[in-house]
C-alpha cells in the first residue's frame, strides 16, 4: 500500500515538473507587464514546432486523407508540412476535434497560421502532458514495478530517477514535441518482449515506429532479439509458429495505419518520401554526431557527392552495430536486448544520415532502463545528453530549467543509487572484459580509476562550455564556434560510450551460461 | 571521488531535500504573480530612495508600507543588493516596473532568505523523538516532518508563485517554537519579539506565548499535582522577559518615537478601513456570516419585506477591498471581532495555565489561537490560515490523532488558497497536481506515522 502512495507521490512530483517546464515558453516576454500575459511575437523554434503542431491540427481536420501529404492549394508543403507517419496525423487530428469544440479559430484553414494565446497555449501544452500521461509514465511505473531482484524502495527510486530525466522533459515541454508517445509505445514494446508477451510487444512496437519514424533506430534489436527467440525454440517447431505469428501482427499493424495511403501506389510512395527525406543531405545543423564533427576538419559534405554520402554513412552505421546484433540473435535475454538497444541507436545517431539533435532521446530511452546495472555510466551518459542539446536549449531560452533539472536528476540518481560508490570492475560490468586484457598486460588494472578520471575531465568541460556559452559572446569569425565545440565534446564522449557499451555486450559471459541470473 | 560519494550518496536525506524544493522553486520563478510582487518592489524603492521620515508618509503607489519597521530595513538591506540587478527598480516613481532583471532578484531574494526556514525545520527536528522510529527512511518521524515542512505546499503556493516573504518568518517562529521545546526560553522569546516587528499578522499568536511564558519560565516550579505554586514566582524572569521584549520594540519603534510619527505608523498597521472581509474571502466565520446575510436579504427582496432602495450597493463579493453594511444582520464592527476572537481562544488559554503541559501544550494553545484569529479576526487573508498549517505539522509527527485533524486542516487549507492564483495555466493543473501531491503525502505519511504511533499512549 505505501509503495502506492510513494510512487504516486514520484509520479505527481514528475508531472509537477513537467508541468513548471511548460510555463517557460514564452520567457521572452516574461514581463513586459506584470501580469502572465499574451505575448506579442513568440520565439522563432518554438513558434516553429509548436506552429507546426497546430498546423498539422488544421491540416488534418479540414483536408481530406489523400491531401495530407500531398503539396495543394489548400496545403503548402514549405510552411510545416507533415514529415511523420499516419499516426502522428491521426494523434493531431484527434487533437483538432478537441480543439474545434473548445474553438474553432485555433484550426481554421489559412486564417489560423501563427495563431497564439494563452488558452491555446495551454490546451497545447495539456495535449503533451495527458499523451505523457496515458502512454509514457504508465510505462516507466510498469517498467519499475516488475524489475526483479531489487527492494521497493530502489523501484521507486528508479522511477524517479526517469521520470526526472531533463532531456525529455526540455524537449517535450519546453520546446514542444510528443516525443513521449514514440517513446512510451516503445517502452510498451520493450516490456512486452521481455517479458514474453512478444505480439503485443511487437504490436506497441510498431505503433511506435508509425508514430516517428526515428524509432527505426530501435527496430534492428527487436527484429534480433525476436529472431533469436525463434531460433531457441527450434525453427521447425514453435519457433517457426512465432515468427509467423510475428510477421502478422507487424504486417496487420502497418495495414491498419496506412490502409488510407495504401489505395494508391502514389500515396504511400509520397508519404515514403515526405519521411525519409534522403535529398536533404548528410547532417542539417549542428548536431553531436561523426559526420558533423568531421566536418570541422574536412568538409565531406561538399566534397563527396551524394549518394556516396548516403553509402559511407550506410556502411559505418551497419558496421558498427552489426556485432551487437548478432551477438542478440545468438543468445537472446531481456539483459542483452537492453544493452543492444542501447548501441543500436547510438550507432545510428552518431552515424546515420539526417540526424537530428533530439534524436539523442532515443538513446536516452534504453539507457534509462540499464539505470539500475549501471547506475554511474549510465548518469554520465544522460547528463551529456541533455548537454548535447544545449545549443537548441538556449535558443528557446531554457537555460534556467535546464540547469535546475540537470541538478535535480543528478542529485536524484546520486542519492538513490549511490553512484560514486558503484566504480568498481565489477559494478560497471568491465570485470570480464578485465580478466581477458589482463591475460596479455597483467597490470591492467586501473580501468575504473581511468574513468573516474573521465568522468570529472567531462563533467568539467560540460560546465566550463555551458558557461562560455552563456556569458561569453563568440568571435566575430567564428559564430557557431560555441555550438560547434558543444557537439564536438558531446561526440568525444559518445564515441567512449560506444565502445564502452559494445564491450558490455560482447564480452558478457553470463549470458547462456547461467539462466538463472537472467533478467 | 569517494568524499563526493559519501557527500552525495549517505544518508544525507535532508540536505537532498531542502536542494530538491530549492530547485522546484526556482522552476517556478517564471509563473504567475500577484500585486504584492509589485507591494515589494515599492517598499524596495521607499526604503533605498527616501529618508526614514518619508517611509511611513509616502503614498505616491497605492501599496503604501504597511508592516513593522523591521520589515521595512529587511527590505532597506535588500535593496542594496537590489541596485546591483537594476538600478531602476529603486525608483517611486516606477509603478509596475518589472524587468527580467527585477523578477529574478525577487525571486531569488525569497528562495535565498527561505535558508532560514531550512534552519528552522532542522532545529524542529531535533525536537522529535525518533527512537520509537522503524528502520525506514520513510517511517522516521524527522524525515516525515522535514518533507511536512519543506514541500509545505501552501508556503510553495504563496511564497514563489503569488510571492510573499512569509518563508523566513515562519522560519523565525518554529525556531522560536524550537528554542522553546529545547527549554531555550530567553532565545525563544526574543525571536517571537523580533517576529513580531516584522509581521504584526504574529500578534495572533502572541496570547499563547505570553501566557506560556508566564505561567511555565517565570513560575520555575509545579505542586506535586501539577497546580500552580506561587511562591516559586521569578520575578528575575520576569523583568528579563520584559526586558527583551522593551529593548527589541525600542529598537523598532524607536527611531519613530522619536520622530513623533507613531500614531501614522499605527494607523499603517492596523487599516481598519479595509472592512471585514478581505478582497478574496478567507473561509471564516464571518464570510459565512456575510454569505447568510446576503442569502437573507435575497429572500427578503423577494418576499417585498425589504426595500430595495434602502440596500448598500457595496457588494462584500465583489473582490475590492471597502467597508461594508450588512443589510439584514447587525454590522460587524472590530471590537466585535476582538470579543468573539478572545472568547474563542479562552479555553485553550485557561488549560495552558491551569494545565501547562510543558512545549507541546503551548504548541497545541498556539494553533488554536492561530485558528481562532483566522475564524473571527477583523480583516484575515487567506494566507493566514499557514500560521496554523506550519506548527500543526510540527503536533502530527507525534500523535496519530493529531495527524489526523492535520490532514484535514492542510487539505482545505491548501485548497481554500486556490483563489490566490489567477491565471489559467496555473489554477487548473498546478494546484491540482501540488495539491494532490501533498494530500497523497500527507495521507501516506500518516499511514505510517498511524502504525507506528498505534500502540502509543495518548497523552503527550
Amino acid at each position: 500500500m505505501e509503495k502506492c502512495y510513494l510512487m504516486t507521490a514520484v509520479v505527481l512530483l514528475g508531472l509537477t515538473v513537467r508541468w513548471t517546464v511548460s510555463l517557460n515558453s514564452y520567457s521572452a516576454n516574461l514581463c513586459t507587464s506584470c501580469r502572465y500575459l499574451l505575448p506579442g511575437a513568440g520565439k522563432p523554434p518554438m513558434f516553429g514546432d509548436y506552429e507546426a503542431q497546430r498546423h498539422w491540427q488544421e491540416i488534418t481536420i479540414n483536408l481530406p486523407i489523400k491531401q495530407w501529404y500531398f503539396n495543394g492549394s489548400d496545403n503548402n508543403l514549405q510552411y510545416w508540412g507533415l514529415d511523420y507517419p499516419p499516426l502522428t496525423a491521426y494523434h493531431s487530428l484527434l487533437c483538432a476535434y478537441v480543439a474545434k469544440f473548445i474553438n474553432p479559430d485555433w484550426i481554421a484553414l489559412h486564417t489560423s497560421r501563427g495563431y497564439e494565446s494563452q488558452a491555446h497555449k495551454l490546451f497545447m501544452r495539456a495535449t503533451v502532458l495527458i499523451a505523457d500521461l496515458l502512454i509514457y509514465i504508465p510505462a516507466v511505473v510498469l517498467y519499475c514495478c516488475c524489475l526483479k531482484e531489487i527492494s521497493t524502495k530502489k523501484k521507486i527510486a528508479n522511477a524517479l530517477c526517469i521520470l526526472l530525466y531533463p532531456g525529455l522533459i526540455l524537449i517535450d515541454y519546453g520546446h514542444f514535441q510528443y516525443n513521449s508517445v514514440s517513446l512510451g509505445f516503445a517502452l510498451w514494446g520493450v516490456l512486452g518482449v521481455s517479458y514474453d508477451w512478444d505480439l503485443l510487444g511487437s504490436l506497441a512496437f510498431c505503433l511506435a515506429i508509425n508514430y516517428k519514424q526515428m524509432e527505426l533506430y530501435h527496430s534492428l534489436p527487436f527484429f534480433c532479439f525476436l529472431l533469436g527467440k525463434c531460433f531457441k525454440k527450434g525453427l521447425k517447431g514453435k519457433g517457426f509458429v512465432l515468427l509467423i505469428k510475428l510477421a502478422c501482427t507487424v504486417v496487420a499493424s502497418f495495414i491498419l495505419c496506412w490502409l488510407p495511403f495504401f489505395t494508391e501506389r502514389e500515396q504511400t510512395l509520397q508519404v515514403l518520401r515526405r519521411l525519409f527525406p534522403v535529398d536533404r543531405g548528410l547532417f542539417e545543423d549542428k548536431v553531436a554526431n561523426i559526420w558533423c564533427t568531421f566536418s570541422v576538419f574536412l568538409k565531406i559534405r561538399d566534397i563527396l557527392p551524394h549518394h556516396i554520402q548516403l553509402m559511407i554513412s550506410f556502411c559505418f552505421t551497419f558496421l558498427s552495430l552489426l556485432p551487437a546484433c548478432i551477438k542478440l540473435t545468438l543468445h537472446p535475454s531481456p539483459r542483452g536486448f537492453r544493452f543492444t538497444l542501447v548501441s543500436c541507436a547510438l550507432s545510428f545517431f552518431l552515424f546515420s544520415f539526417q540526424v537530428h539533435e533530439k534524436s539523442i532521446l532515443l538513446v536516452s530511452l534504453p539507457v534509462c532502463l540499464v539505470l539500475r546495472e549501471i547506475p554511474f555510466m549510465s548518469t554520465w551518459f544522460l547528463l551529456v545528453s541533455t548537454f548535447s542539446m544545449l545549443p537548441l536549449l538556449l535558443k528557446d531560452e531554457l537555460l534556467m530549467p535546464s540547469v535546475v533539472t540537470v541538478i535535480a536528476f543528478f542529485i536524484a540518481c546520486a542519492t538513490s543509487f549511490s553512484i560514486f560508490e558503484k566504480t568498481s570492475e565489477e559494478e560497471l560490468q568491465l570485470k570480464s572484459f578485465s580478466i581477458s586484457v589482463r591475460k596479455y598486460f597483467p597490470c591492467f588494472t586501473f580501468l575504473p580509476r581511468i574513468i573516474q578520471h573521465l568522468f570529472l575531465i567531462s563533467v568539467i568541460t560540460m560546465v566550463l562550455l555551458t558557461l562560455m556559452t552563456v556569458t561569453l559572446d563568440p568571435p566575430q569569425k567564428l559564430p557557431d564556434l560555441f555550438s560547434v565545440l558543444v557537439c564536438f565534446v558531446s561526440c568525444l564522449n559518445f564515441l567512449f560510450f560506444l565502445v564502452y557499451f559494445n564491450i558490455i555486450i560482447m564480452w558478457d559471459s553470463k549470458n547462456g551460461r547461467n539462466q538463472k541470473k537472467i533478467n | 571521488m569517494a568524499a563526493l560519494g559519501v557527500a552525495t550518496g549517505g544518508g544525507n536525506w535532508f540536505s537532498a531535500l531542502a536542494l530538491g524544493v530549492t530547485l522546484l522553486k526556482c522552476l517556478l520563478i517564471p509563473t504567475y504573480h500577484s500585486t504584492d510582487f509589485e507591494v515589494h518592489r515599492n517598499w524596495l524603492a521607499i526604503t533605498h530612495s527616501l529618508p526614514i521620515s518619508q517611509w511611513y508618509y509616502e503614498a505616491t503607489s497605492e501599496w503604501t508600507l504597511d508592516y513593522p519597521p523591521f520589515f521595512a530595513w529587511f527590505e532597506y538591506a535588500l535593496s542594496h543588493v537590489a541596485k546591483y540587478f537594476d538600478q531602476e527598480m529603486l525608483n517611486v516613481r516606477n509603478l509596475n516596473y518589472c524587468s527580467s532583471r527585477t523578477l529574478l532578484f525577487q525571486r531569488f531574494s525569497v528562495i535565498f532568505t527561505d535558508t532560514l526556514f531550512v534552519y528552522a525545520v532542522h532545529e524542529c527536528c531535533k525536537c522529535i523523538d525518533g527512537k520509537k522510529a522503524g528502520r525506514e527512511l520513510t517511517e522516521k518521524p524527522k524525515f516525515i516532518l522535514s518533507v511536512l515542512l519543506l514541500w509545505n505546499f501552501g508556503l510553495l503556493i504563496v511564497d514563489h508563485i503569488h510571492f510573499q516573504y512569509n518563508g523566513f518568518l515562519s522560519g523565525l517562529m518554529l525556531l522560536s517554537i524550537a528554542r522553546l521545546f529545547q527549554k531555550r526560553h530567553m532565545e525563544g522569546a526574543f525571536l517571537f519579539a523580533v517576529l513580531l516587528h516584522f509581521k504584526h499578522i504574529y500578534l495572533y499568536v502572541a496570547p499563547a506565548y505570553g501566557v506560556y511564558l508566564l505561567r511555565s519560565y517565570c513560575f520555575t516550579a509545579n505542586k506535586p499535582d501539577g497546580s500552580i505554586r506561587w511562591n516559586s514566582f521569578s520575578f528575575l524572569r520576569l523583568i528579563s522577559l520584559g526586558l527583551i521584549v522593551f529593548l527589541v520594540s525600542a529598537l523598532s519603534l524607536g527611531p519613530f518615537l522619536a520622530l513623533n510619527q507613531l500614531p501614522q505608523v499605527f494607523s499603517r498597521l492596523f487599516p481598519f478601513k479595509r472592512g471585514l472581509c478581505h478582497a478574496y474571502w478567507a473561509p471564516n466565520f464571518w464570510a459565512l456570516y456575510s454569505a447568510l446575510d446576503k442569502v437573507l436579504s435575497v429572500i427578503g427582496l423577494e418576499l417585498k419585506f425589504l426595500d430595495p432602495s434602502k440596500i448598500p450597493k457595496a457588494s462584500m463579493t465583489s473582490g475590492l477591498v471597502q467597508q461594508f453594511q450588512h443589510t439584514v444582520l447587525p454590522s460587524v464592527t472590530p471590537l466585535a471581532t476582538l470579543i468573539c476572537t478572545l472568547i474563542a481562544i479562552l479555553p485553550s488559554i485557561f488549560c495552558l495555565w491551569f494545565k501547562p503541559q510543558g512545549p507541546r501544550g503551548f504548541l497545541r494553545c498556539l494553533i488554536l489561537c492561530a485558528l481562532s484569529s483566522f475564524m473571527f479576526g477583523w480583516h484575515v487573508h487567506e494566507k493566514a490560515i499557514l500560521l496554523a498549517v506550519l506548527p500543526m505539522s510540527l503536533l502530527s509527527v507525534g500523535k496519530a490523532g493529531d495527524a489526523s485533524i492535520f490532514l484535514i486542516l492542510t487539505t482545505t487549507g491548501h485548497y481554500s488558497l486556490f483563489p490566490l492564483l489567477f491565471t489559467a495555466p496555473e489554477k487548473k493543473n498546478l494546484f491540482l497536481i501540488g495539491w494532490k501531491l501533498s494530500t497523497s503525502l500527507a495521507w501516506g505519511l500518516w499511514k505510517s506515522s498511524v502504525n507506528l504511533y498505534s500502540l502509543s499512549p495518548l497523552g503527550s
